[in-house]
């Protein structure tokens, strides 16, 4: 069979297949590379990690410079607060800010907000801990929880918000209209039918806000501060995980890295616990954010 | 029956307040994003308001830093933020929309959903486990190999010299690398799903091979949505923290090679504000705050900006 002067030459034809074939394993090496991290990581708090965690990790305060034992028993209670805290603060304005752009902003408006909303996500975290130093500490000439809890708290109102709207506008227009027709006030329809509908997937926007300020650092740095020993009220310096793994990582002490990687490991399965927690919200929900 | 009360669709008027006050409560709420962002420059600028007359606009370039001396220059921050950044970007980019384009083009269904998982995870792994991990295995392992093996092969470069103490401007990138990978893949993955299947039916009539395809139909398709991507990476690789700090070495030097330790804005602020001894020294830390805040808003707008002309606003959904 004589070669058509129209298709190009058979060489040519095996080199770019060759050429694809060559791309498709190049991209799945990429992908390879791209989640090895995430193993990699894994299997080094799981080695490390797990071998460190003993009952006095839960149970102990920290011991004294250079002493072995002891434990992150405050810095896991103190996470635990600074979280509750921050709920506290983040999720009204999150929520509330939500319902405003599903139920009531015009186009226009919605558009500067979400923008806005975008660019507060952007602010680095470590910018919110000096904005509450200015706010919160310099005022009251102390570090305290409250601090470390309005700084996490104000990170978390943008991803709410903007969460919260996604999961409202997903509710049938048709629920809004019946229940309007039944001359049911706005405020009440919203509350009682949008929100309610919507709840279980507003819940999952905030646990995941609480999954990513749960591993904060830098923001409760000159807010919470840090503390070796039970906080017993609010108005002082409050230990954090976070805050705990940060320090004896870059101590010079081969028991404080010991421990590190164990609050490592619990802070890590605190987060993924949040985010399995999602999941199983969101399993009937089926779409794949 | 003359004066019968016409039937309205209104509520009944004692019922207007409660909801008047709940559209103002949820107004305020939203408007409170605009608030918060007024607020940081704000409070940012008061903190700085000192070493910014002090300094004037020498502070960007001058390239001192020595507390003792009461001298403060940004310039070996941002010098080192950005470079840690665009080594960051240089290594994460392409791997992302390479897992992207795997992800939505190649990847067999079912195998697609888990690594999705892996990467959202990964994303949720904090700054400072990554920080330890760098410290306790990533150093040690450029230090002793990686680096040995790059000075042996790319020494010629200017980049590649000097010694290699494990800290360093390339250990930051890397560590901010894979920081950035979930998002700028994920935003990488929601804009190549928007390139219209007919883009690739077309090509594919036309005979082109699967990389042909990708790259005719697809990529040059998705270009400027994957520039948003990165710009947006580029926004988070900024303003990392926790990460940097336990593996840039923190020296305020300016020097060629990717083995010499660094600092970066965000990291200088993390180690010495809370041993800021003078009120000049906390107000120099405040103004590169200010800094990284203004240089990571521009950037964050710009990448909004991109995307928004690509999609309507992906990043909300994986940020």
């Amino acid at each position: 069979m004589e070669a058509s002067p129209y298709l190009p030459s058979p060489e040519y034809a095996r080199w770019r297949k060759w050429k694809s074939a060559a791309v498709t394993g190049v991209l799945v090496m990429c992908a390879l590379a791209v989640i090895a991290p995430l193993f990699i990581i894994i299997y080094f708090l799981l080695a490390r990690g797990y071998s460190s965690l003993d009952w006095s990790f839960f149970t102990q305060l920290p011991k004294p410079t250079g002493e072995v034992g002891g434990g992150m028993a405050n810095a896991i209670v103190g996470t635990m607060t600074l979280l509750a805290m921050a709920a506290v603060v983040g999720v009204p304005f999150g929520v509330f800010g939500g319902i405003y752009l599903a139920e009531y902003g015009s186009d226009r408006a919605n558009d500067w907000l979400r923008f806005a909303a975008d660019v507060l996500n952007g602010v680095p975290s470590i910018v919110w801990g000096m904005v509450v130093y200015l706010i919160l500490v310099v005022p009251f000439k102390t570090f305290s929880a409250y601090a470390g809890g309005v700084a996490l708290g104000l990170i978390m109102v943008p991803l709410v918000m903007r969460t919260t709207e996604e999961v409202l506008v997903l509710v049938p227009q048709s629920y809004r209209e019946a229940a309007l027709a039944l001359g049911i006030a706005r405020w009440k329809v919203i509350l009682v039918i949008v929100v309610r509908t919507a709840l279980k997937g507003i819940a999952t926007g905030v646990i995941v806000a609480l999954a990513r300020i749960a591993g904060e650092t830098a923001p409760l740095l000159f807010t919470a501060l840090g503390n070796s020993f039970w906080n017993h009220n609010l108005k002082e310096p409050i230990s954090a995980l976070p805050l705990q793994i940060f320090a004896y990582a870059i101590s010079p002490y081969d028991d404080w890295h010991r421990q590190a990687w164990a609050g490592a490991l619990v802070l890590m399965a605190l987060i993924l616990a949040l985010n399995i927690t999602v999941r199983v919200l969101s399993r009937d929900r089926q779409s794949t954010r | 029956m003359t004066n019968q009360a016409p039937i309205s669709i209104l509520p009944a008027p004692g019922s207007q307040l409660p909801d008047r006050l709940f559209k103002w409560a949820a107004a305020l709420a939203a408007v409170m994003v605009v608030v918060l962002i007024v607020l940081v420059g704000w409070e940012l600028y008061l903190g700085s308001r000192q070493a910014l007359f002090k300094f004037g606009a020498g502070f960007l370039w001058s390239s001192e830093w020595d507390p003792v001396a009461e001298k403060y220059g940004a310039l070996p921050f941002i010098f080192g933020t950005l470079v840690s950044s665009l080594l960051a970007l240089v290594i994460a980019v392409p791997l992302s929309i390479a897992t992207a384009l795997f992800l939505t083009e190649l990847a067999p269904m079912r195998l697609r959903q888990p690594i999705i998982m892996a990467i959202e995870m990964l994303a949720a792994v904090p700054s400072v486990i990554f920080g330890m991990w760098g410290i306790f295995v990533l150093i040690p392992w450029l230090r002793d190999h990686a680096f040995v093996w790059l000075k042996h092969t790319l020494g010629f470069l200017p980049l590649f010299q000097g010694p290699i103490y494990g800290v360093s401007m390339l250990a930051a990138g890397i560590i901010i690398a894979i920081m950035i990978l979930p998002i700028v893949t994920s935003i990488s993955r929601e804009i190549l799903r928007s390139v219209p299947d007919l883009q690739r039916e077309a090509a594919y009539a036309l005979g082109a091979t699967r990389w042909e395809v990708l790259r005719i139909a697809v990529l040059s398709y998705a270009r400027r949505g994957l520039f948003g991507a990165a710009v947006l990476g580029l926004g988070r690789a900024l303003g990392e923290t926790m990460a940097v700090t336990m593996v840039i070495g923190n020296r305020p030097e300016i020097s060629a090679s990717l083995f010499a330790p660094g600092y970066t804005l965000a990291s200088v602020v993390a180690n010495e504000f809370t041993e800021a001894t003078t009120d000049l020294y906390l107000s120099s830390l405040f103004e590169l705050g200010l800094v990284l805040l203004a240089v990571t808003i521009l950037v964050n707008i710009a990448a909004q900006v991109m995307l928004k002309s690509m999609t309507g606003g992906v990043s909300s959904k994986v940020a």
